[in-house]
């Protein structure tokens, strides 16, 4: 809800698996805050429920490496969006915004043979303006974020249609699709594993490395507020989380490792994730986003600039939508007309399965990602079981309804509480 | 044996963690007008849920008899059905609807189903004459007054046949002719044999209504007062709520009054809705360091529109005037802007414009002046502890750490979270809006030392109340404001009530 663990961002790392439970430093005690830490034992239920049903299958190299890349366009949309639903908005858009820049992305390098790094940069610029067109009418005019970008939605899946002349346009340049869909290079050759077999080292010592960050970074923080005399965790209590997170990571790491290395959209999502758990938790300006979600009121008598926050956090998410366009588009190796179809929906899922408050002011980077992940392994789950696509909708569906109704629960409980 | 209308005996309720009613026995004699006294917290309000069936039969333990029956209500309709009408401090009424549809709300004068508007209208008027309030029943009730809004509250009451009428600070939000108009309104409603029983802070309100007095203290009920027998003074009251004497319900403080700090002049201000009215009309208004200046004023009379106008023109439109901080003339057109020129403005409704209640105490504290924990955008959230928990140590916050939700705080501790809000933008100027409404007494007092201490400092003050008795306790100077314009200036030496509500009434029609 209101946490300033900066350990948040340090765990992000994890965040491609089950992060370490809650939320440390909070607490003296054994307490476990429901609400926080109740959407990763959850994760870890549904892991473990589809890797039982699936006899392991979930859990193998190749099937792991697949969840992340399969989803890491929804997962990049999510965390744009748990900033706008923290803030109390919501956009309806980016489905369409994913298409546009797909579209534009494509156009330039296949039609116009625009060098690849140049047109991703004019792609992420598009992306900017998009958001700042949208962002100009929710903020400076003040039409509800719902009505705007449902228009957004029309015009910017009319646009699509427009710049691609109503045809998928490919393929795209190796950089592009190596980005999308290609793995980091074995530098260091391979190391053998016993029964495990071969892995690639390098991976493997960027695991490692992560991991120690992770530690260090914590153990750091811990440090800090213990010098300020703040309540911490019990040292074994730290110990265990770290333990607990480094295992899950480092369990990821050695799968892709065996594999094909890892994804570079998983080393790009790790890097958003981390970038936005800092910002959210620590920058001013992620601050100012929680205030104005809080109370709109007690923030423009706070002296925040409002609009600019909402201004800015739509141009956010228009750069994150074309991130995720070129993602999608290279992934495809196509951009088609009907790229990004119902994203939108997938990402608000996202973000409120991870947490967030309908009424805004509450939500995290972390926990986003997490509910992205979770739908991405009840689908992945589901489909290696042989489910229905009619079935996975109607568990994905249910687990959306669950996870908001059981924020209101705990929510009124908490209230009853309290008198 | 008296004539009980209404016996609880031995009520306990409990929550999670906390008894919020021990043992409390509470007895209403027919046709009487009984008042529950008590600090926040002390169980006022969850008595009444627990006498309405908002909290249900078997959630408590205990008896109630209504009229010599025992009651076992399951929920509100149950208690309403005996005629038992309770009526919420934040009004329950859909402001786009009419009058009429507001009274029959959920009683709908309904014929197979179709409502009978003719009928509607009719007993709504019939009803609105009973409570004095002369308005057309398809009014809609956004378009009326709060003061009225509270007598359709009553009629929606009178509808439903309420014999044991229930109110909830019912002048909390009103000024003082509307609540002398509501008092009056009640001492009716006695007479024609309803009997009620009023929750309130106000004593002097108390003093004139009722005609006896329960007060509980901490979830029990500590002693039951009659107006015709005991002798009873507001100190009585007071030191039965507290527990204790108090000696005076101000802290002692001598003022060391220095220079200017804010000077406002020929302040003018327009209603942004109604266009060309002027809410604030050439007020001339100077304050200064280490000095409580009070503002008096009706409801209505442009208090704090004058406040929130110069405070980063945060209300109004076309404001002309000009300010003078230390003598030097400034600029203050955004919040910011007042921010950095040192002037803050604590709001009358914290929870509304004051707080985000759903966060902690350290990021409310934080929140007007984040950039000074921060570098380069970077927030210190070690600072920010610290610094949020300095404030909770020496205003006495009461939480368990400032990581404790601000929603979940009594009215006296938010209150003293918007004050530390205020107090780390470094603000030399402070104007607070209304700062001890719906704030118990003895928070009351924690809150005037600490603006005694923001004076002593060398602040200059600026108290917006309604409570009379507050400005004459506290303030070292007073302006009265009427009709958006400044009536009177009273040294505190000179100052009387009488006199100010002269001042405050001039030039009304």
């Amino acid at each position: 809800m209101s946490s300033t663990s900066p350990s948040d961002a340090a765990l992000a790392p994890g965040a491609k698996d089950t992060p370490a439970p809650g939320t440390p430093g909070r607490s003296s005690g054994l307490s476990i805050n429901v609400r926080q830490s109740g959407i990763y034992i959850a994760f870890a239920l549904i892991v473990v429920l589809f890797t039982i049903l699936t006899d392991g299958a979930l859990l193998q190299p190749q099937n792991i490496s697949n969840i992340i890349v399969q989803n890491s366009y929804i997962l990049i949309l999510s965390i744009g969006m748990i900033l706008i639903i923290i803030a109390g908005h919501i956009d309806l858009s980016v489905g369409s915004v994913v298409a546009v820049t797909g579209a534009i992305a494509a156009v330039l390098m296949v039609n116009y043979g625009v060098p690849w790094p140049l047109a991703l940069l004019i792609t992420l610029i598009a992306g900017a303006l998009i958001g700042a067109w949208q962002g100009y009418w929710i903020a400076y005019f003040g039409i509800p974020a719902f009505i705007v970008t449902l228009a957004g939605m029309l015009l910017f899946r009319a646009l699509t249609l427009t710049v691609l002349g109503n045809q998928g346009i490919g393929p795209f340049p190796d950089a592009v699709r190596t980005l999308s869909n290609g793995f980091t290079d074995g530098y260091f050759g391979n190391i053998g594993l016993g029964p495990l077999g071969g892995a690639d080292l390098f991976s493997i010592l960027l695991g490692i490395v992560a991991v120690a960050g992770m530690a260090i970074a914590q153990w750091r923080t811990r440090a800090a507020r213990m010098g300020y005399r703040q309540a911490v965790d019990s040292l074994p209590m730290f110990l265990l989380k770290i333990v607990l997170a480094a295992a899950v990571i480092l369990f990821v790491i050695v799968q892709l490792a065996r594999f094909k290395n890892l994804p570079w959209v998983l080393v790009l999502l790790a890097a958003l994730v981390l970038g936005y758990s800092l910002v959210t938790n620590r920058a001013v300006f992620g601050r100012r986003i929680y205030a104005i979600g809080g109370n709109l009121q007690a923030a423009l008598l706070s002296g925040i600039k409002v609009k600019s926050v909402i201004f800015w956090i739509f141009v956010n998410m228009g750069v994150l939508s074309a991130i995720a366009g070129i993602i999608f588009a290279g992934r495809l190796n196509q951009a088609g007309p009907t790229a990004g179809n119902s994203f939108e929906l997938d990402a608000i899922a996202a973000a409120f399965i991870g947490g967030a408050a309908v009424q805004g002011g509450v939500g995290k980077v972390v926990g986003a990602v997490t509910g992205g992940l979770i739908m991405g392994v009840i689908n992945n789950g589901m489909s290696l079981i042989g489910s229905p696509s009619e079935r996975v909708m109607l568990v994905k569906g249910a687990v959306l309804l669950a996870a908001v109704a059981f924020d209101v629960w705990t929510k009124r409980r908490a209230a009853s509480a309290s008198r | 044996m008296t004539d009980d209308i209404l016996r609880m005996r031995g009520i306990t309720k409990t929550f999670p963690g906390v008894k919020a009613l021990q043992d409390v026995n509470l007895s209403v004699r027919r046709g009487e007008i009984h008042a529950i006294c008590g600090e926040n917290g002390a169980g006022k309000s969850t008595l009444m849920k627990v006498l309405s069936g908002v909290y249900p039969h078997g959630s408590y333990e205990g008896e109630i008899s209504f009229d010599g029956e025992p009651c076992r209500f399951a929920d509100i309709r149950d208690s309403e059905h005996r005629g038992i009408v309770i009526i919420h401090q934040e009004l329950a009424l859909c402001p786009q609807l009419s009058i009429a549809e507001n009274i029959f709300l959920g009683n709908e004068q309904a014929t197979r189903g179709l409502i009978d508007w003719n009928r509607t209208n009719a007993e709504a008027s019939e009803l609105l004459s009973r409570v004095g309030l002369h308005e057309n029943p398809v009014t809609t009730i956004s378009d009326i007054g709060v003061g009225k809004q509270q007598l359709v509250e009553i009629a929606k009451a009178l509808a439903k046949k309420v014999r044991l009428l229930i109110l909830d600070e019912p002048t909390a939000a009103l000024n003082d002719e509307d609540s002398e108009h509501l008092l009056d309104l009640l001492r009716g409603l006695r007479d024609e044999g309803i009997t009620c029983v009023i929750i309130s802070h106000k004593l002097n309100e108390v003093m004139a209504i009722a005609d006896s007095i329960t007060i509980l203290r901490d979830g029990r009920s500590i002693e039951s007062l009659d107006m015709a027998t005991d002798e009873v003074t507001e100190d009585r009251i007071i030191s039965g709520m507290v527990g204790r004497a108090l000696e005076n319900r101000f802290p002692p403080h001598e003022p060391q009054i220095g220079e200017e700090a804010l000077r406002i002049e020929n302040w003018t201000v327009h209603s942004p809705t109604q266009r060309g009215r002027e809410v604030v009309s050439d007020v001339n208004l100077t304050l200064r360091k280490g000095e409580i200046v009070g503002l008096a004023g009706l409801m209505g009379a442009g208090r704090t529109e004058l406040a929130m106008s110069v405070f980063g023109r945060t209300y109004g439109t076309n404001i002309s005037g000009r300010l003078f901080k230390e003598g030097r003339p400034i600029e203050a057109r955004t919040v910011r802007e007042a921010i950095s020129n040192g002037i803050a403005y604590a709001t009358e409704d914290r929870k509304r414009y004051g707080l985000n209640l759903i966060e902690d105490i350290k990021r409310n504290v934080s929140a007007a002046a984040l950039s000074k924990l921060a570098r380069r955008g970077w927030v210190n959230d070690n600072e920010e502890y610290r610094v949020a928990d300095e404030y909770r140590a020496s205003m006495n916050i009461k939480a368990p750490s400032v990581s404790s939700v601000t929603g979940k705080l009594s009215g006296g501790n938010q209150q003293k979270v918007v004050l530390a809000k205020w107090i780390f933008t470094d603000a030399d100027v402070l104007i607070l809006d209304e700062p001890t409404r719906g704030i118990d007494v003895g928070a009351k007092y924690e809150i005037y030392t600490i603006i005694n201490r923001l004076a002593d400092s060398g602040k200059a003050i600026l108290v917006i109340s309604s409570e009379l008795p507050e400005l004459l306790g506290l303030c070292d100077r007073i302006y009265a404001l009427s009709a958006g314009r400044i009536t009177g200036e009273v040294q505190r030496s000179d100052a009387t009530q009488e006199r100010i509500m002269q001042y405050m009434t001039k030039g009304l029609d």
